[in-house]
């Protein structure tokens, strides 16, 4: 077999990247918190897709004439070809008002392909906040649940250090670029939490399976074991990864409006997913696994 | 070569797609979407009892089959209705309607009630404190509130209660005397009886226009909710929105499946094709899920099917790229395929299990949008298991055996050579 890159003899790199990008990560959503969206901060939303470039002032006179005044910052323009315009009210939107920016929109946008509008109290922003932070724990409970009954706990343990580190990327990623954060942002990181433990999962069981074959007896034939395992599936890893991001840019690129940044949280969690199974996940396990076994030749062989 | 062997899997190629350009048009238009992609709205309510007053199991039956009838005299077809979270109730309605009505007529309760006195405060007129109503909406029957006209050509709603015997008495009680009319707190109208009524007729006037009249009628015939309900969310999308939501988001997928295709097909070339048609099947399976099982296909759910396509073909990757181990490792081309196939059939189910445990959760506890996607989710992984594995194995086994091919070129390994 050819002589390929050693990774876990270098995990320390990998270690320090993801640890730099989690830790800025966090501290810009600890200082600055989320950009939510309605979803989550009661209020409105509305977005009209206007057939035709968006003008902010056209946009915020419509809205005085529906005797709603916004501010310059509660407009921002989204779609491919800058036609939609998404208008953020901090209060809930009665029927009566929906049904004036319905009638006004016509009116002034003839182009206009109509409107989307949500509205969401109090109550319900906080049932949806509540439950989407159990969803995602108990999502990672199950799976390491049914992990360590698969396979044993420090697969299972370092598999969920690999997604909780997917999760988190993913959460730098939309805080460090205050891009907003609804509902389905929750069901992105709980894809994510589904989807990039799959990748770990293909790589540990042949991590398994080669430990069936050749037992090591040494540090040194660990760290080949893995190495080997890695690089076993490594076609498998980037050809997976390649189809399932093909079919996300799509969806971004072309989707409709409304899942564009569900498929932009799906895309960063994709990369980092299949990132994290084979330089965090591994390594991780190898670390684990190693300790206790008699060091054998020296580190830094490339594995065969 | 075996021919036999070949033209059965070429038997399996005509029948996948033969099937798929044959009905899956008409599947499609059998399948239901979901408002972001038709247009339509969605209302959450929060029931709220008096205070003091205990939310009680058949109270809530009878307040959905109190918004069950306000939603039918909409006349939007297949309207959904749910309890959510045990206090709160989902109404959707997809299609082209008036959306501001709807609200109103599901919502508001006309609150009709008649009083024997009542008091002018601050310029307003309100029942006399601790003045009972005499006689309320509760007790209209059914159906029977119409749009007339009174003697002198305005508008009106007549109405007749059920209880003709309580409303005689009170007629006969209050002749040459003022019966108060207020509708939802607000005075409607302060007439003198004139004498008894022993039919059990009314007619309520006031400044009604033609639709003004319409709408109370409906409201009353609907009858009174047993509690009133808070809307506490709602989302409006206007109908060619969602179909250029559904147009563009269709154009996405297709794109990603060709591209997809592409991929497959360079890389694992005939093997490829056969994870290709393998992912027809999976399109078409898909469908005809959604269709027999009458669930709703929305925007997030359709995102979910596209992602699938990408989930379908991983466990079409593991297989191959184990079947090149095993080519690798020396093995005959056909052994290699036996084996492969059965060593990757563990991990596929492995990897797929975690995907689905995301997904039943996600359906657990999520609403909507999420629900919809979590749905499509799991539907996704359980079809892909029996064509990207199930399906994909057997052509894949057939044409191997047939002898049709003999290089391990042709799924994509690089070895030349084979041991027969």
């Amino acid at each position: 077999m050819k002589v390929h890159f050693d990774i876990v003899r270098r995990r320390h790199w990998f270690f320090g990247l993801s640890l730099v990008i989690t830790v800025i990560g966090l501290i810009v959503w600890a200082t600055m918190g989320f950009n939510l969206g309605t979803d989550f901060k009661a209020g409105s939303r509305v977005q009209m897709d206007l057939g035709q470039p968006v003008n902010i002032a056209q946009v915020r006179s419509m809205m005085s004439d529906a005797g709603l005044p916004v501010g310059q910052d509660a407009i921002t323009v989204a779609g491919a070809n800058k036609q939609t315009a998404v208008v953020r009210f901090p209060q809930v939107l009665t029927q009566a008002q929906v049904a004036t920016i319905n009638r006004l929109e016509k009116q002034q946008f003839p182009h206009s392909q109509g409107a989307a509008i949500s509205t969401v109290s109090p109550f319900v922003a906080q049932q949806t906040s509540r439950k989407a932070v159990w969803a995602v724990l108990l999502a990672s409970l199950f799976i390491v649940a049914y992990l360590a009954v698969r396979f044993e706990y420090r697969f299972a343990l370092a598999a969920i250090i690999a997604l909780l580190h997917d999760a988190f990327i993913v959460i730098s990623v939309f805080a460090m670029f205050r891009l907003e954060v609804d509902l389905t942002f929750v069901a992105a990181v709980l894809t994510i939490v589904g989807y990039s433990i799959n990748d770990t999962i293909v790589i540990f069981d042949r991590i398994r399976e080669n430990l069936k074959l050749t037992p090591p007896k040494t540090y040194h034939d660990l760290q080949q074991l893995v190495n080997r395992s890695l690089w076993q599936t490594m076609t498998r890893s980037i050809n997976t990864v390649v189809t399932v991001l093909i079919a996300a840019v799509m969806l971004y690129l072309f989707g409709g409006q409304s899942i564009h940044n569900f498929t932009l949280a799906l895309i960063v969690g994709l990369v980092s997913g299949a990132y994290s199974s084979i330089f965090i996940a591994s390594p991780i396990w190898f670390v684990w696994r190693g300790r206790g076994l008699p060091r054998g030749e020296p580190e830094g062989v490339p594995g065969a | 070569m075996r021919w036999g062997r070949f033209l059965g899997f070429l038997a399996i190629v005509c029948i996948i797609l033969g099937v798929t350009a044959g009905t899956s048009m008409n599947v499609w238009k059998t399948i239901r979407l979901g408002l972001d992609l038709q247009g339509g709205m969605d209302l959450l309510y929060k029931i709220e009892p008096p205070q003091g007053q205990a939310l009680t199991a058949a109270g809530k039956q009878a307040l959905l089959q109190a918004v069950q009838l306000r939603v039918n005299s909409l006349g939007v077809a297949s309207p959904v209705i749910e309890l959510e979270s045990g206090d709160q109730i989902r109404v959707e309605l997809a299609g082209n309607f008036n959306q501001q009505t709807a609200e109103q007529v599901i919502g508001q309760t006309a609150q009709l009630e008649i009083y024997g006195s009542a008091v002018e405060k601050n310029g307003k007129w309100v029942p006399a404190p601790h003045a009972k109503p005499l006689i309320t909406g509760a007790d209209i029957q059914p159906n029977s509130a119409q749009v007339g006209q009174d003697q002198y050509g305005n508008i009106a709603v007549n109405l007749e209660f059920k209880d003709k015997q309580k409303w005689a008495n009170i007629t006969k009680r209050y002749t040459k005397k003022v019966l108060y009319t207020f509708l939802n707190g607000q005075l409607l109208t302060a007439a003198k009886v004139n004498g008894e009524i022993p039919n059990g007729q009314t007619q309520l006037t006031g400044n009604f226009t033609v639709q003004s009249a319409t709408e109370l009628a409906k409201e009353l015939n609907a009858g009174s909710l047993p509690y009133p309900l808070k809307l506490v969310s709602s989302m409006n999308v206007g109908p060619t929105l969602g179909m250029v939501s559904l147009r563009a988001t269709l154009w996405a997928g297709l794109a990603a499946v060709a591209l997809i295709f592409i991929f497959m097909l360079l890389v694992y070339r005939l093997a490829g094709l056969v994870a290709d048609l393998a992912l027809v099947a999976y399109g078409y399976l898909t469908l005809v899920t959604f269709s027999g099982m009458h669930v709703v296909l929305t925007l997030s759910g359709l995102a979910a099917l596209v992602l699938g396509v990408g989930i379908a073909v991983d466990a079409n990757i593991i297989t191959y790229e184990r079947v090149k181990d095993e080519v690798r490792a020396g093995k005959s081309l056909q052994s290699a395929v036996i084996s492969g196939n059965k060593r990757a059939l563990r991990t596929i189910i492995d990897a797929n299990a975690t995907t689905f445990i995301a997904g039943a959760v996600m359906y657990w506890f999520g609403q909507g949008d999420i629900r919809g996607f979590a749905v499509a989710l799991m539907i996704s992984i359980v079809i892909s298991m029996l064509t990207a594995v199930l399906l994909s194995r057997a052509m894949l086994l057939l044409l191997t055996r047939s002898g049709a091919v003999r290089r391990p070129w042709w799924y994509g390994a690089r070895r030349e050579g084979v041991k027969a």
